[in-house]
């Protein structure tokens, strides 16, 4: 007798802490990443790291990106389009409310919109807004778009955390106090070392499935693993240590996912310094690169070979790979051609990532091998922004371009490459009015294909994204297709 | 007395000036444009100079130097260009994590260099010395951040006893804050006391060897008695000299351990301010250290003082 009721009991206790172990499925989570945010305004600075952080979490836009680059619906949750393209009126969701308790209207969109393509505007991605002609609220939830001219990437353009909306009662202190629509919160900022989160209990769309999120910043590489080993943070976006991914891949603890990004590295050629400036020449040199030897050396194998400026998991990616295959022969024979026999001498600039540093070493002994010498100068981001892309004053540097389909940049030819082509500039201007989504496509393969073939950079890799995790976090976004930690659909697995 | 310490405050005042014209002008001609760094590949020559123009950089480097030097005098240390936030709050945030670690560090220094260093000197030749000395070798070469990871590797990936990093922050509690600086204190803390306990140890001897101590023994006192009552006071200037210099080190020097743990102090601020040229922060915190060391040259000074009365009659 007794001993049933102690058997009882034994069990009720055990169902109880089952019970209480089921409703307490855990709700924190504990990100790390590498580079702090500087401040919090994802609308005046090109930091990265503020989108890493408050993108789709805190602020939201008119439309937002999917975490495979496809552009969906945000805040406007439809919108139409006149027949000339010109025109596009965008619904907003309605019962929308600003962290702050106010409604989000029409009004604000307009005063964003406004802001950031205003005269003083500090905006980093100003051009994004350069053809809005007007922003008009026509009612509450109804806000139409007038542009100078169609733009077929004006629902892409609105994606980005640079076009997101803001309150105007909250810019003043939007640096330190950002206040946006989002499913979190903004609660707390340790600077140099971490921003809290937490739930935004009325948020207008599918809630937040975590309660607290904390962002933790681990520079150091070593730091970051001792910090994942030990399980202090529970998941690590862009783990800086290619290296040590082997390792947690191997530990059931783990999972790591190796994701893409909207990073294609590239041995930015200056066009008007010669010899680069002989087509021949740079031809040449992307025949000398052997891409998989800079990734296996530099990158540990991560990263997927390009052929161009353009991101390989984009659905209108073409692969022109063999357009500079690794031929250090043919890549002679063209230095021949162009009258450099006995090869030349250039300079090679190189940033702090690891990617640019260790990649230089590999590159120059690449190119050393089929005559070209090249004096390296290892430069910080500063003097590299200041030398390199303001001053055009370098032959060779390897850089990241991390900008979601930036290559609109060969458009310009003050950018600092020198790529001067009335040819592809007419090719851009086409592309930006058309909207219909095969000629853009077409047109875009074309302009892939025009840059590959005037050789205007040397085309190595995208950059990997790799994310360290605890094996039981689900929902986590493996690609960047924007530099972005979306955690609204995150969760841990019983 | 008076005109004593009213010359010691106009040096210090001249000095503080001279630094700040040499940081502000150093600063100034490093390459590098502030704006350009915020915005990116992608930004316009007309919205680099809208930010130009709101952070102050658009006026000539006489006019930001007064407005920046006038500002310290009030405590104003300006507005950090890449955070955006009032440049003293962020040092005085930064602060209370670095002193404490750098006091901590240099307690853990002194708790282990008097003893070792004394006991060394004491036991002169013997295998006792010979062990001090060659541990302190050991203490002196070994790289502190290698220290730090095996440190890491030992007490928080193996054994779970610390965290990894991070600074628990003084809201959790001050044992949560001091157990987050620990391995960091320690770290720091080793090569310090390894300098320190041979700087002891070569001061005692020094003093033991010196005649009033032959005097002292002479009037019957046995070698530790002479010691403790006459020698430790007096070999204390050097050791001193060398506390002083090592806490202004480890107030601006962690910046390597405060990497590896990750805490947000001083010194990694200073260590992003850079890169990032955010040099109103790197002016104003290396003003702070310049000011620190003074005065930390300035308190070891008076404790000359109080451990030789010959000083402190001289004045």
């Amino acid at each position: 007798m007794r001993l049933t009721k102690l058997g009882s009991g034994l069990i009720s206790v055990l169902a109880l802490a089952a019970g209480i172990s089921m409703a307490h499925a855990k709700s924190d989570i504990v990100v790390a990443m590498q580079l702090e945010p500087p401040h919090l305004d994802p609308t005046s600075a090109a930091a990265g790291a503020i989108d890493s952080v408050l993108y789709s979490n805190v602020f939201e836009g008119l439309t937002r990106f999917g975490p495979d680059g496809s552009v969906n619906p945000g805040l406007a949750e439809s919108w139409s389009i006149s027949e000339d393209g010109k025109t596009y009126t965008f619904r907003l969701h309605e019962g929308v409310k600003f962290h702050d308790g106010s409604d989000l209207t029409a009004e604000d969109v307009k005063f964003s919109l406004d802001r950031a393509r205003g005269e003083d505007s500090a905006n980093a991605q100003k051009a994004l807004f350069a053809g809005i002609e007007s922003v008009e609220a026509i009612d509450p939830t109804t806000v139409k778009v007038t542009l100078k001219e169609p733009n077929g990437s004006l629902l892409f353009n609105l994606a980005w955390g640079d076009a997101v909306i803001v309150a105007p009662e909250s810019i003043a202190d939007i640096k330190s106090t950002p206040i946006g629509t989002g499913a979190f919160k903004f609660s707390n900022w340790v600077q140099g070392d971490r921003i809290d989160l937490e739930k935004n209990a009325d948020y207008w769309g599918t809630p937040a499935k975590l309660d607290n999120v904390t962002f933790k910043f681990i520079s150091d590489p070593t730091a970051a693993f001792a910090a994942v080993m030990a399980e202090d943070v529970n998941a690590f976006v862009g783990f800086p240590a290619p290296e040590n991914l082997p390792q947690f891949e191997a530990d059931p603890r783990f999972q790591v996912l190796v994701g893409s990004t909207e990073g294609e590295t590239i041995l930015s050629t200056n066009n008007k310094q010669p010899p680069l400036d002989n087509p021949k020449v740079r031809k040449a040199i992307a025949h000398a690169i052997d891409r998989q030897a800079i990734i296996d050396g530099a990158m540990f194998g991560y990263g997927t070979p390009i052929g161009t400026h353009f991101a390989p998991h984009n659905p209108d990616y073409v692969d022109l790979t063999g357009l500079s295959m690794y031929d250090p022969e043919l890549s002679k024979e063209l230095l021949a051609e162009a009258g450099f026999a006995d090869g030349f001498s250039t300079t090679l600039k190189l940033p702090p990532p690891s990617y640019a540093r260790r990649g230089g070493e590999i590159i120059a002994s690449q190119l050393r091998a089929v005559g070209i010498e090249t004096e390296i100068s290892n430069l910080e981001w500063a003097q590299w922004l200041e030398q390199v892309f303001k001053g055009k004053d370098f032959g060779l540097t390897i850089v990241s371009h991390t900008e979601p389909m930036d290559i609109g940049i060969y458009a310009r030819p003050d950018y600092y490459f020198n790529y001067d082509s009335p040819a592809f500039k007419e090719l851009f201007e086409k592309l930006t009015v058309e909207n219909d989504p095969e000629k853009r496509s077409e047109l875009l393969k074309e302009a892939q294909k025009m840059i590959s073939e005037d050789y205007v950079n040397g085309y190595l890799f995208q950059l990997a994204f790799p994310t360290v995790a605890n094996a039981k976090i689900k929902g986590l976004w493996k690609n960047q297709p924007t530099q972005a930690t979306d955690l609204t659909a995150v969760y841990w697995e019983d | 007395m008076l005109r004593y310490f009213l010359k010691r405050l106009l040096s210090l005042a001249l000095s503080l000036v001279a630094a700040s014209v040499v940081i502000f002008l150093v600063l100034e001609v490093v390459p590098g444009d502030p704006a350009a760094y915020m915005l990116g590949l992608n930004a316009q020559e007309d919205t680099l100079n809208a930010l130009r123009e709101q952070l102050g950089l658009n006026g000539t480097i006489l006019e930001r130097y007064l407005s920046w030097a006038g500002g310290l005098l009030t405590g104003d240390f300006g507005v950090s260009y890449t955070y955006r936030t009032p440049v003293a709050e962020m040092i005085g945030d930064r602060l209370w994590v670095s002193l404490p670690l750098a006091l901590y560090a240099l307690t853990l220094s002194t708790l282990i260099a008097f003893p070792a260093g004394i006991w060394a000197a004491s036991r002169r030749g013997s295998f006792v010395d010979t062990g001090v000395m060659g541990a302190t070798q050991l203490g002196v070469a070994i790289p502190n951040f290698w220290f730090a990871m095996l440190m890491v590797l030992v007490f928080a990936i193996n054994l779970r006893w610390f965290s990894a990093g991070g600074f628990a922050g003084w809201d959790a509690g001050f044992l949560a804050g001091m157990k987050s600086l620990t391995l960091p204190a320690i770290a720091l803390a080793l090569p310090q006391a390894s300098i320190l306990t041979r700087v002891m140890r070569s001061s005692l001897l020094d003093t033991l060897s010196e005649d009033f101590i032959r005097t002292a023994r002479a009037k019957g006192l046995t070698r530790a008695q002479a010691m403790w009552r006459h020698a430790l006071r007096n070999a204390l200037i050097p050791v001193l000299t060398i506390m002083g210099l090592q806490f202004s080190f480890l107030l601006a020097g962690a910046i390597i351990i405060e990497n590896v743990f990750y805490l947000p102090g001083l010194g990694r601020l200073v260590f992003q301010a850079i890169s990032a040229r955010d040099l109103i922060v790197v002016e104003s915190v290396v003003m702070l250290l310049v000011f620190a060391v003074i005065v930390v040259n300035f308190a070891v000074d008076l404790a000359y003082a109080l451990v030789d009365p010959r000083l402190r009659r001289r004045r």
